[in-house]
């Protein structure tokens, strides 16, 4: 029973990692490796917020978030934009500017004394017989209403729907006046967001140190490519595959090898199936 | 950064002198010899007279080794990515590997330093091509996913068997018996390698390899195994790393976790960016360049990774050609502006 139930938490932790990262790559195709660091950076932000500048918890959280979302969509902006096109360099672009705010936050910000957040609701509750303190559940209630909420957005809304047409065919998408800059900023600017949205919902569970950006990239990118990069369904069923996989092992290797699954569930998927678990976008052509 | 006139554009001409270098007029006088010959014998002999320069600071004869290492690291990453089309990130997968080898040898087997040196170098890029065989039908994105990886994974793995000494490492491994011979088989080694892959390139295997790089279906169409040739550019670029890994525990007398770091991947990365990929050379100028910096910049600690991200960041948005064939382009071309 125990498992089942960490089984879920965790996977629904990974999903939220990921939701950000297959969010901006779905749409433009632009593979952030800064999101790591983005994450990192709304969980210090909300920090500072609560503890330098004496507001209350919900209003930090939020201003962290807006911060953030601006922080991702200045990246593109300024950044970004100059390499699109260039996988290469975008990977080499972001991934240096993540590691240039991780280590930087490092330097000038995260050390000496340890930071913590307060869990949004203290205590626990017993579920058919395991203990599960409240802060997790909600873990999974807010994963649950954030993929509810991100599939209402992109099936319902103007704006969503113009996310999707880039997504699935950026030309078609530029000759019905959809701008595909604009519409990379914002799905940077959201992609940030939930990034930022998942840390200030997962950092109560434990410190903020600069370490979880490197472990949030490396979760979000097994994540997406055992789905299938810019699939949705696909990274939901992989957070949930991995998941339940980490806790296995867990429980029946040790804690060490937490991290050794999901490199090797990337390995195993790219070598046996290289557009993942839901990919579909011009396989032989791009991968192998 | 200047605003462009509408009316008038640039033109780039060959120098002179540069059109005659290139035939057989590049023997007619002192000038076309020391023309092609000046640039290459400068970062040669310079190369060459750093040891005995640096004498008087010890701490930078160390620098200037470690600089080797990254340079070779710098070269295979630039092989492998402008030449055979791997963007290989896992730099540090090929270090580690190396010094593993050579430590083992070295305090199991009882082996010598130059025993341990060569074998190292065979046996790790073996290891290093056959761990990297599956991954080979890979391209762009997904190699260099893949290759970021696997350093990652045998920290974690030697960490969690404990095996090989697990988070302490192979301790009491041999040093070199003088810092001469340390300096001078790394300087070596590093001309040696942009001396042959320069001209490997041009050979028929490295028409392949840029086959490979530039059209793999057409390649695989004419009848040649793509995979093998991968896996020979994986095993030659390996084989570099190797070297540098197994001459680093022997100077550090020491194998850890700690040489499959992320700075082994990150460094010649940037070096490459910086230096003018594509060049072979523009790496080594690339390290030339950046140890140093990261090296000024020790007492603040991380603050120097961060430092050389923003240096990345900044050439390859702004600069993307790089230093070197930025250069050569000033030395074998003029420009001017015409009017349209």
């Amino acid at each position: 029973m125990e498992i089942v139930i960490y089984g879920v938490i965790n996977s629904v932790t990974l999903v939220l990692m990921a939701l950000g990262f297959t969010l901006v790559y779905g749409v433009s195709r632009l593979p952030n490796f800064a999101h790591g660091a983005l994450y990192v950076v709304a969980g210090y932000l909300t920090w500072i917020f609560m503890n330098r500048l004496g507001l209350n918890y919900g209003l930090s959280v939020l201003f962290a978030l807006i911060v953030t979302g601006l922080i991702g969509a200045a990246i593109y902006q300024f950044v970004l934009i100059r390499v699109r096109g260039m996988p290469i360099s975008e990977i080499i672009a972001s991934y240096a500017i993540g590691l240039a705010i991780l280590e930087g936050l490092r330097w000038g910000g995260l050390k000496g004394s340890t930071f913590t957040l307060p869990p949004f609701v203290e205590g626990s509750v017993e579920i058919l017989g395991v203990s599960v303190d409240f802060q997790r559940l909600l873990v999974v209630l807010i994963g649950a209403v954030m993929m509810s909420s991100l599939w209402l957005f992109v099936t319902r809304t103007r704006l969503g729907l113009a996310l999707k047409g880039m997504a699935q065919d950026e030309r078609a998408a530029l000759t019905l006046g959809i701008d595909s800059d604009r519409m990379a900023v914002v799905a940077m600017a959201l992609g940030s967001g939930l990034a930022g949205l998942a840390a200030v919902t997962l950092f109560p569970l434990g410190n903020i140190v600069v370490e979880a950006g490197y472990n949030v990239l490396i979760m979000a990118v097994a994540v997406c490519i055992v789905g299938g990069l810019g699939s949705w369904t696909g990274a939901v069923l992989a957070a949930f595959l991995i998941g339940f996989a980490q806790i296995l092992t867990v429980v029946y290797l040790g804690a060490h090898f937490q991290v050794v699954v999901a490199l090797i569930a990337i390995i195993i998927t790219l070598v046996l199936r290289p557009s993942g678990l839901f990919g579909r976008q011009k396989e032989l052509e791009e991968r192998v | 950064m200047a605003v462009e006139q509408k009316d008038r554009r640039k033109e780039r001409l060959d120098r002179g002198i540069k059109v005659r270098s290139d035939g057989v007029y590049a023997i007619a006088s002192w000038a076309e010899i020391s023309y092609l010959v000046a640039p290459r014998l400068i970062f040669i002999l310079g190369l060459l007279a750093a040891p005995i320069l640096l004498t008087p600071v010890p701490y930078w004869q160390k620098v200037l080794s470690i600089i080797c290492i990254y340079s070779l690291l710098a070269i295979s990453f630039d092989f492998l990515a402008n030449y055979v089309g791997l963007v290989s990130l896992g730099g540090g997968f090929y270090i580690g590997v190396g010094a593993y080898v050579a430590a083992l040898l070295n305090m199991k087997l009882g082996a010598p330093i130059f025993i341990t040196i060569p074998a190292a170098t065979v046996v790790g890029a073996a290891i290093c091509t056959v761990f990297f065989l599956p991954c080979l039908p890979l391209r762009g994105v997904y190699f260099a996913i893949v290759s970021l990886m696997f350093p990652l994974l045998a920290a974690r793995v030697i960490e969690a068997l404990d095996i090989f000494g697990g988070t302490d490492g192979i301790v009491g491994v041999d040093g070199f018996s003088s810092v001469w011979m340390e300096q001078y088989l790394l300087i070596i080694a590093v001309l040696l390698s942009v001396f042959f892959l320069r001209r490997m390139i041009t050979e028929d295997v490295g028409l392949v390899f840029s086959g490979v790089k530039d059209n793999d279906q057409a390649v695989k169409a004419s009848g040649i195994n793509i995979t093998r040739y991968k896996a020979l550019g994986i095993f030659i670029a390996s084989s570099l790393g190797c070297f540098g890994g197994a001459v680093l525990s022997h100077i550090y007398m020491w194998a850890g976790i700690s040489q499959f770091a992320l700075d082994f991947s990150i460094i010649p990365i940037a070096a490459t960016v910086v230096g003018g990929g594509g060049t072979l050379i523009g790496p080594v100028i690339g390290c030339l360049i950046l140890v140093p910096i990261s090296e000024l910049l020790r007492d603040f600690g991380t603050l120097r990774i961060a430092v050389y991200a923003i240096i990345l960041t900044m050439f390859i948005v702004y600069k993307s050609e790089g230093i070197m064939v930025f250069a050569s382009r000033k030395y074998e071309q003029f420009e001017r502006w015409v009017s349209i």
